[in-house]
């Protein structure tokens, strides 16, 4: 599937890119033409995904084969002939999409473009704001759909300076600080990861079949296979020090983005003081970046590491999922609470990781996609109240349920589901997730149940301090919902509603993948050497 | 015989030949004409691209060695002097827009006579392969260095800098004087290639050849302003004409690492020991130099980095980044391998184009405000967009974020390093990128998150002016995004003469 040379993917990753060329020309006074720019090329990029999802055939498994991948394209990038003391280097353009990658695209392109129109109240150098947004596009596109670890680490650091920006410049009060704490952070991470690959790079080797040629690779599914790493190379062999260090730097790389306990610190400063469709998209896409990673990277290059700290990380999930719920519980500012809240959801996902079953995985990845719905639709929520009463005091508000109607009627949806609620999507994830971390670790399960209890208190006190009791009067006049903010919200909402009812057409596209994905690790991880 | 060889050296000896005569024409025309502009100033770029078109010639002579050992004329001294050529031409383009420098009745023709003189000085140290070749070389660039830092004497702190310069670069190069003394007692060779055959056949005091090789390593140092040699560094950027600057933080730096690579290689190698072949060697019994230059480049990037937060004047910030720059590059020399020389070539015509692209914008803003301080960058982004962006790419390749030609320098760099297992150095390192990121992300900060004070007027850039940022902008993206020419050329210039 291509046009005019490039696959589908090329397109959906550098539309953007296009539309931030396209922006940065027109006139700065025609303020109408970049936001409608903008705006259609996200939706181009979101009937491709459409496509996609179509197109997407669902029996094939991908994760560590090239044929299980779908969608793929293979250029060569970068190609430096051997010299006498050193080998070829060999980077490829490589992208293609399995079951663990395509809801993430789906959910890029879906969230990009209903933050392209939760942007529209920007006032300052929208010509800036735009580009940079559909800039932050292509990064996250990018990271979720190469197989070049080269390429994957340029888009995944493509990333961090339009965030940097868009924080920086269109934030609140506090924005210089949140900004560049959000930027050291990470730099700190994907340094980490940068190293990591490297050790990859200079322990795995392929032949090439054209020459016979022995050379080393970025291919992440050469580094998938244990048959591909030189023996006596630093990270060869099972279960040695060496290949637990690269593990726990990748590790602490990924953690960073989740966010996982304690590498956490940044996110409630960047969501409370980035501008509404930012926090939408940091929570509804950039913090999916950290799992995937750990999904795509870490747990099938390094299935004995994973098997070896299976443990440590569903306790981490259990921290995220019990110390987010309760932090969120002492929360007055309604939006750092859905930060915190964020956090102990990711837990989930983490946890249902970490079980590296079936049911595990599959609630993890699906957890992931509704995350991103339930978390945009919620900062999107706060994002109303706020442009209307500039305060986001929990406690400064009451009785709103009355006043703005349809407002209520959204925000009830996605905090039912954010709590759990069956028949909304977020239920059937957590349940998988839950259900599959109990056959892996009973203890810890049942003791991560409790954020389920914690969470459904918060949310419902947070909806009774909000919503119910009697209305201030300085809120008399505020306006209902309007048509635009309907226009962000209600997609979310049919996606949660009709995922939450019949959850099939998401947890099909990742079967395959998920199996696949199991038996690598457990296999790999347990095997033997010759 | 012996004239057949002077000829025959002589014929390879063109571009520095070209220089010494640009230098001499530069002097005359100033003391005939009595116009001062830049008409004559034009004579200086001629003779650079004449130079170059020499040193293109050169490209395909193989390794060669003239004047008996003087001086090597090898693929790895003719890729320095690309880089040493390519931003000398750059520096007196900028140098020609330098507002400073025509200020006050002054000659100008003297000051490209210097620039020449001084990029003749480095010609010379890239090649040299005789101790006393180096030290005269070594010299030459660093007296006109002197002149040039102090050149706008009206200004106290350049007059300041030039000072501090002489004294520092007097005290270094007395101690490697010193140190090469010791050596050629003790080996009874004043050219590396001879010393390194009078290690291998006799049993030197390994003492005494430590105290010699520390003492050769403070006049490498002060060269590269590694730490703690590097005193005089910011003194003399912050001091110093922006231009002479931009040029000691690129050019100087690279013949400092040519030379001192040279030395290491050709002189301490042991044959007997490592395996060439796969372009890795040993150093002399019991002669950690890996170890003390590793020290070295710990202590030279950190210290650059963590005191570059506290700086508020571009220039000197700068200085102290480019301190930490050479403590990026010196772990390339610690993993003794070509692969790490390769690294070094590779960062030096990054570095290059991203250094001196963030030297020219400070230098565009001084004309413009008079100021080098943090605070007249202040919404320098919105008043003028084009020098913001350009400032940001620069800035980001300094910290090495893809997909900057910065990024390649440092893969290439943490790569041999990985490969040769110093791991923690190389976490030393990455560590020390996360901490650039937060000076230079100041810098971003005062561009574009803060708003303009009212007064200032909106900031007008001339085409010429575009025509240059984008001339130092387009590679340094592009050597981001396609850098297999640029490897490859490096990986084929570590060759050098005498070493198979």
């Amino acid at each position: 599937m291509s046009f005019l040379g490039f696959g589908i993917l090329s397109w959906a990753t550098f539309l953007p890119i296009i539309g931030m060329v396209l922006v940065l020309l027109l006139p700065k006074e025609n303020k109408s033409a970049i936001r409608w720019s903008a705006a259609f090329f996200t939706a181009l990029q979101v009937i491709l995904a459409g496509i996609i999802y179509i197109n997407f055939n669902r029996g094939m498994s991908g994760i560590n084969t090239q044929e299980g991948f779908q969608f793929v394209e293979k250029a060569t990038w970068i190609d430096i002939k051997s010299v006498a003391w050193f080998g070829r280097i060999h980077i490829d353009y490589f992208m293609g999409i399995d079951g663990l990658s395509v809801l993430m695209v789906i959910l890029t392109a879906i969230i990009s473009f209903i933050a392209v129109f939760a942007s529209w109240g920007i006032v300052k150098s929208i010509k800036g704001y735009f580009a940079l947004l559909l800039l932050l596009d292509t990064g996250m596109m990018g990271v979720f759909v190469s197989l070049d670890f080269f390429l994957f680490y340029v888009f995944w650091e493509i990333m961090l300076l339009p965030m940097y920006f868009l924080i920086g410049v269109w934030g609140g009060p506090r924005r210089e600080y949140a900004a560049i704490k959000f930027f050291l952070y990470t730099l700190f991470g994907s340094v980490l990861i940068l190293l990591a690959m490297l050790a990859l790079y200079f322990s795995v080797s392929v032949i090439d079949p054209a020459t016979g040629e022995k050379f080393h690779t970025f291919n992440m599914l050469a580094m998938m296979n244990p048959n591909n790493f030189d023996p006596g190379s630093i990270l060869s062999g099972l279960n040695t020090s060496w290949r637990y260090l690269a593990f726990i730097g990748l590790f602490i790389g990924f953690a960073i983005k989740v966010p996982i306990f304690p590498f956490h610190t940044w996110l409630p400063d960047a969501h409370v003081e980035a501008p509404t469709a930012i926090s939408v998209i940091l929570a509804g896409v950039l913090l999916k970046m950290g799992t995937y990673g750990l999904l795509r990277v870490s747990f099938p290059m390094f299935p004995d590491a994973t098997l070896y700290y299976q443990i440590p990380l569903a306790i981490l999930g259990f921290i995220n999922i019990v110390y987010g719920a309760l932090v969120a519980m002492a929360q007055t500012d309604f939006k750092k609470l859905i930060a915190y809240s964020s956090i102990s959801h990711m837990g989930v996902v983490v946890l249902g990781m970490a079980a590296l079953n079936t049911q595990g995985l599959t609630g993890a990845v699906f957890q992931m996609f509704n995350h991103g719905t339930i978390t945009a639709m919620l900062f999107l929520i706060v994002g109303v109240i706020y442009d209307r009463a500039h305060t986001r005091g929990l406690n400064d508000f009451g009785g709103l349920m009355n006043q703005m109607p349809k407002y209520s009627g959204v925000m009830v949806i996605a905090f039912f589901a954010a709590l759990g609620l069956p028949g909304l999507s977020g239920f059937i994830s957590e349940a998988f997730s839950f259900l599959g971390a109990f056959q892996s670790f009973k203890a810890i399960t049942i003791a991560s149940t409790l954020g389920i209890v914690l969470t459904a208190a918060y949310m419902l006190w947070t909806l009774q301090r909000v919503f119910l009791g009697t209305l201030p009067d300085k809120w008399k006049s505020l306006p209902d919902i309007n048509g635009r903010e309907l226009f962000t919200l209600v997609p979310l909402a049919i996606i949660v509603i009709f995922l939450g009812i019949y959850p099939s057409p998401a947890i099909d596209l990742m079967t395959s993948a998920v199996n696949t994905l199991v038996n690598v690790v457990n296999q790999n991880g347990g095997m033997t050497l010759p | 015989m012996m004239l057949e060889q002077i000829l025959n050296s002589v014929k390879l000896l063109y571009p520095e030949t070209t220089l010494a005569v640009t230098f001499c024409l530069l002097i005359l025309t100033d003391l005939i004409s009595r116009k001062r502009s830049n008409g004559t100033a034009l004579i200086a770029p001629l003779g650079l691209f004449i130079t170059a078109y020499f040193v293109v010639q050169q490209i395909s002579t193989g390794a060669n060695s003239i004047f008996s050992n003087m001086l090597a004329v090898d693929s790895f001294s003719i890729y320095f002097k690309f880089v040493i050529l390519v931003s000398a031409i750059i520096v007196v383009i900028f140098s020609m827009q330098f507002a400073e420098l025509t200020r006050g009745k002054r000659s100008v023709a003297e000051y490209y006579a210097l620039l020449i003189a001084l990029t003749l000085g480095l010609f010379l140290m890239v090649g040299s392969t005789n101790l006393l070749m180096m030290y005269l070389s070594l010299e030459l660039s660093s007296i006109s260095s002197y002149i040039l830092a102090g050149y706008t004497k009206e200004a106290d702190d350049s007059s300041e800098a030039s000072l501090k310069y002489i004294i520092y670069g007097a005290v270094s190069s007395g101690m490697m004087l010193y140190g090469i003394s010791i050596l050629y007692g003790l080996t009874g060779a004043v050219d590396i290639y001879g010393i390194n055959n009078a290690l291998m056949l006799t049993e030197v005091n390994a003492v005494t050849l430590m105290i010699a090789g520390i003492l050769i390593v403070v006049g490498f140092g002060y060269k590269i302003s590694a730490v703690p040699f590097h005193f005089w560094t910011p003194d003399v950027y912050e001091g110093a004409p922006i231009t002479i600057t931009a040029f000691l933080s690129v050019a100087s730096k690279a013949a400092g690492f040519a030379m001192m690579i040279r030395f290491f290689k050709v002189a301490f190698m042991n044959p007997a020991v490592g395996n060439l072949a796969f372009g890795s060697w040993a150093t002399f019994r019991g002669f950690d130099w890996n170890l003390i230059l590793a020290v070295l480049s710990v202590l030279t990037m950190t210290i650059g980095n963590l005191v570059a937060v506290w700086q508020n004047n571009l220039k000197r910030l700068l200085a102290y980044s480019s301190i930490a720059h050479a403590g990026y590059m010196l772990m390339g020399i610690v993993v003794l391998s070509n692969e790490g020389i390769a690294a070094i070539l590779i960062y030096f015509v990054v570095y290059l184009f991203m250094n001196l692209g963030a030297f020219y914008i400070v230098m565009i803003v001084a004309n413009k405000t008079g100021s080098e301080d943090i605070n007249a960058y202040k919404g320098l982004g919105y008043r003028a967009p084009l020098l913001g962006v350009a400032m940001t790419i620069f800035l980001l390749s300094l910290t090495g974020i893809p997909p900057t030609a910065g990024f390649v320098g440092k893969l290439y760099i943490f790569a041999a390093l990985i490969n040769a297992k110093w791991f923690w150095l190389a976490i030393v390192g990455v560590l020390n990128s996360v901490v650039s990121l937060y000076y230079y992300v100041r810098i971003l900060r005062n561009m574009f998150l803060r708003d303009p004070d009212s007064s200032v007027q909106p900031f007008q850039i001339s085409v010429s002016q575009i025509i240059i940022v984008l001339m130092l902008v387009v590679p340094t993206i592009l050597l981001g995004l396609y850098f297999g020419p640029l490897v490859e050329y490096a990986q084929a210039s570590v060759t050098m003469f005498g070493i198979h």
